[in-house]
């Protein structure tokens, strides 16, 4: 962990020129402020009980989330784990049907069936929110496989932790991936916690971009804390992977400020650590970079501010205002026709 | 149409029918392609599709079962080959969270037509890890379908359904059945053989030229009997219409339904045959607790109770692992005699 604390605190040149135009550092402060309130949001309408079952929020990841909408095209296919209300929100799930969907309401993103681990858009491409550890890394590999069997240019964004990294799912998929060259960008966002357990007690190796040594799969860490990282990394992986070369592998350091869920009050780590990485937060460093090398105004920050916060409210009333589903929706959407159920009682 | 059609080979017609049709199907599996499959069902596939449709996966089931499920989620239409169903056990993940779910967890927005095929059942001295039935474990789960059938014309026909079916289909097929023979006569004789034996066996008469499909969720009666009716399915078919002719010498005249698939479940014509013969006898390969039997025996005893002249009386597989020895091979596997004698008892006769 201290390693990786020292290589993200390294002064990587603030004051010096982004070569990064306006609109790209305000599409990134935007994506991680809308996550981070959105999230704040879900955690305060978790406490009114307004949104029940597991919850899993991206706060203090959000970099990463900034990095994939400017890195990637609208036609790149992606699939994450159950921490996935971020990667929805960058993918282009809007803020009223991932709310409404954490309500378990009928105008939520999947119509009140997934909640918080699995939403879905196939109009965005966004395969989910798997709530299995490790299984959306052969499902994300299958999906590669299918955009390369219809001759595409599109990629597949496989995401995943640090704990689905030990599954002997990842093993069986990067082998297929290189084998057939795949057009697969697997992304490990390590915030260093599989639930309660650090890296560091369950895994010999604390580098996981390593692995992907084992199947000459092109692999490096990235600092996840700050987008423009984030952004370099991934367009470096994405031309790889469109140039026919197959698979690329990405393990992102990254940091969870909650709990692995809400019920999780985080005891396996120390303040100091938390405090540490709250201290290098994307969220506030993008935009003291933005101010600082005159990027942007503080008016247009403030602009970005209101409407996000409006954003939000909007999202939170209308996922208040919306019906439940009925409960005749139990039965469907298990087969494709609508002859069921199947059994008598 | 005079025919002779062994399993493996209506299996592979399905299949290459199908990938001639549509070119997002495709055939992945281990030993599939080169090698011209295991038990030979994908035999010539290479050849006529080449590498690209017809893939030689790693030994890694949880992997490729994930793969052909995101290859489905994306457009494409997979059937997924395990070399057995017990190999299977190693993707229930892919296929029990994921297949069976996608479609819901996504509100319909995720559609999963992949087809998971392979042997499932006993195939002699194979001892334990090799000899098990998987067809009550996957008809418990909403999201796929399940279908089971060794009559090669029907098969053929329920294969084609299956691959062209918008939602996970499970296919038991098996290992030994692969060589059972299907011979239609010009007279309209329909006779199954294997190993030495022969049995006449009602079903599917193909027309030249007709594109077989055969609807999934529907039983077939193979044999039209008055006394009892004895529902089976998978090669215990073959088994009860040996029985059946056991007790056609003694004079008891048993209807035998096959019921081809096993989720959805085809409980009506199971129904009505017992409100004609008022006696059932299910002969199932699986492990009998909490299995297909107790399925059927649940809905007879509460829809057909008024009808039932004996208590529904089951014959499965004995409630053990199953080892090596010819000794235990016949003491587990349901037999002619054990089901003949299980319909005399609910005859009530001697």
């Amino acid at each position: 962990m201290q390693q990786v604390l020292e290589k993200v605190k390294a002064p990587k040149g603030g004051s010096k020129k982004s070569s990064f135009p306006k609109e790209t550092w305000l599409t990134w402060y935007e994506t991680m402020l809308r996550i981070r309130r959105f999230e704040e949001r879900s955690l305060m309408m978790y406490s009114q009980q307004k949104i029940r079952g597991f919850c899993h929020v991206y706060i203090g990841q959000e970099a990463i989330a900034a990095g994939l909408v400017s890195a990637l095209r609208k036609e790149d296919a992606l699939i994450t784990a159950y921490r996935a209300h971020g990667i929805a929100l960058a993918k282009g799930l809007s803020s009223k049907e991932c709310m409404a969907e954490l309500f378990g309401k009928a105008t939520g993103c999947v119509g009140g069936k997934g909640g918080s681990m699995h939403f879905f858009s196939a109009e965005h491409k966004f395969f989910g929110g798997n709530g299995i550890v490790g299984a959306q890394i052969p499902i994300g590999a299958g999906i590669a496989f299918a955009e390369k069997y219809k001759g595409t240019d599109n990629l597949c964004v496989t995401m995943f932790g640090d704990g689905a990294a030990r599954q002997g799912a990842l093993y069986e998929s990067f082998n297929m991936a290189m084998t057939w060259k795949l057009p697969a960008l697997f992304i490990c966002e390590n915030n260093q916690y599989a639930m309660g357990t650090s890296v560091a007690r369950t895994s010999n190796v604390q580098d996981l971009y390593k692995i992907g040594a084992a199947f000459d799969m092109p692999s490096e860490a990235v600092d996840g804390m700050d987008p423009e990282e984030v952004h370099n990394a991934l367009d470096r992986a994405a031309k790889h992977i469109r140039s026919g070369k197959g698979p690329y592998f990405l393990e992102i350091k990254t940091y969870r400020y909650k709990g692995h869920s809400v019920s999780d009050p985080g005891k396996y780590r120390t303040k100091d650590e938390l405090q540490a990485y709250m201290d290098i937060d994307p969220l506030k460093l993008t935009e003291e970079k933005i101010l600082k090398n005159k990027i942007a105004t503080d008016a247009e920050i403030q602009s970005i501010k209101d409407k996000i916060k409006a954003e939000i409210e909007e999202a939170t009333q209308f996922a208040e205002d919306s019906p439940l589903p009925i409960a005749a929706d139990l039965y469907t959407d298990n087969y494709v026709e609508n002859d069921y159920p199947y059994v008598r009682d | 149409m005079a025919l002779k059609l062994l399993l493996r080979d209506g299996l592979r017609e399905a299949m290459i029918e199908e990938m001639r049709i549509d070119e997002n199907v495709f055939l992945m599996g281990e030993e599939v392609a080169e090698y011209n499959g295991a038990y030979k069902v994908s035999k010539g596939m290479l050849e006529e599709f080449g590498a690209k449709r017809v893939i030689d996966t790693p030994i890694a089931e949880l992997g490729f079962a994930g793969i052909g499920v995101g290859a489905a989620m994306n457009g494409l239409r997979p059937i997924v080959e395990f070399m057995t169903w017990n190999f299977a056990v190693l993707a229930f993940d892919q296929i029990v969270n994921n297949a069976a779910k996608t479609l819901s967890q996504s509100a319909g927005q995720f559609k999963c037509p992949i087809v998971f095929r392979g042997p499932s059942g006993s195939a002699g001295q194979l001892a334990q890890q090799h000899s098990q039935t998987f067809e009550s474990w996957l008809g418990n789960v909403p999201g796929v379908k399940v279908i089971s059938c060794v009559d090669p014309i029907e098969a053929k026909g329920l294969m084609k359904a299956a691959i062209r079916d918008e939602n996970p289909v499970c296919v038991m097929e098996s290992e030994v059945f692969y060589a059972m023979e299907l011979e239609i006569t010009d007279d309209g004789k329909r006779t199954y053989s294997f190993g030495g034996k022969k049995f006449e066996a009602d079903g599917l008469m193909p027309q030249d030229g007709e594109d077989v499909i055969v609807p999934i969720g529907k039983a077939a009666i193979r044999r039209a009997g008055t006394d009892v009716t004895i529902v089976t399915f998978n090669k215990m078919v073959f088994v009860a219409l040996e029985a059946a002719e056991l007790l056609k010498a003694e004079g008891i005249s048993a209807e035998v339904i096959d019921l081809r698939t096993i989720r959805p479940l085809d409980h009506d014509t199971i129904l009505e045959s017992v409100k004609k013969t008022n006696r059932l006898v299910i002969v199932d390969e699986s492990w009998p607790m909490f299995g297909v039997a107790s399925e059927i025996a649940y809905q007879i005893q509460k829809y057909g109770f008024d009808h039932l002249d004996a208590p529904v009386t089951r014959v499965n597989s004995a409630d053990t692992n199953l080892g090596y020895s010819s000794v235990f091979v016949e003491e587990y596997l349901p037999n002619a005699q054990k089901v003949a004698e299980a319909v005399k008892n609910v005859m009530y006769v001697k």
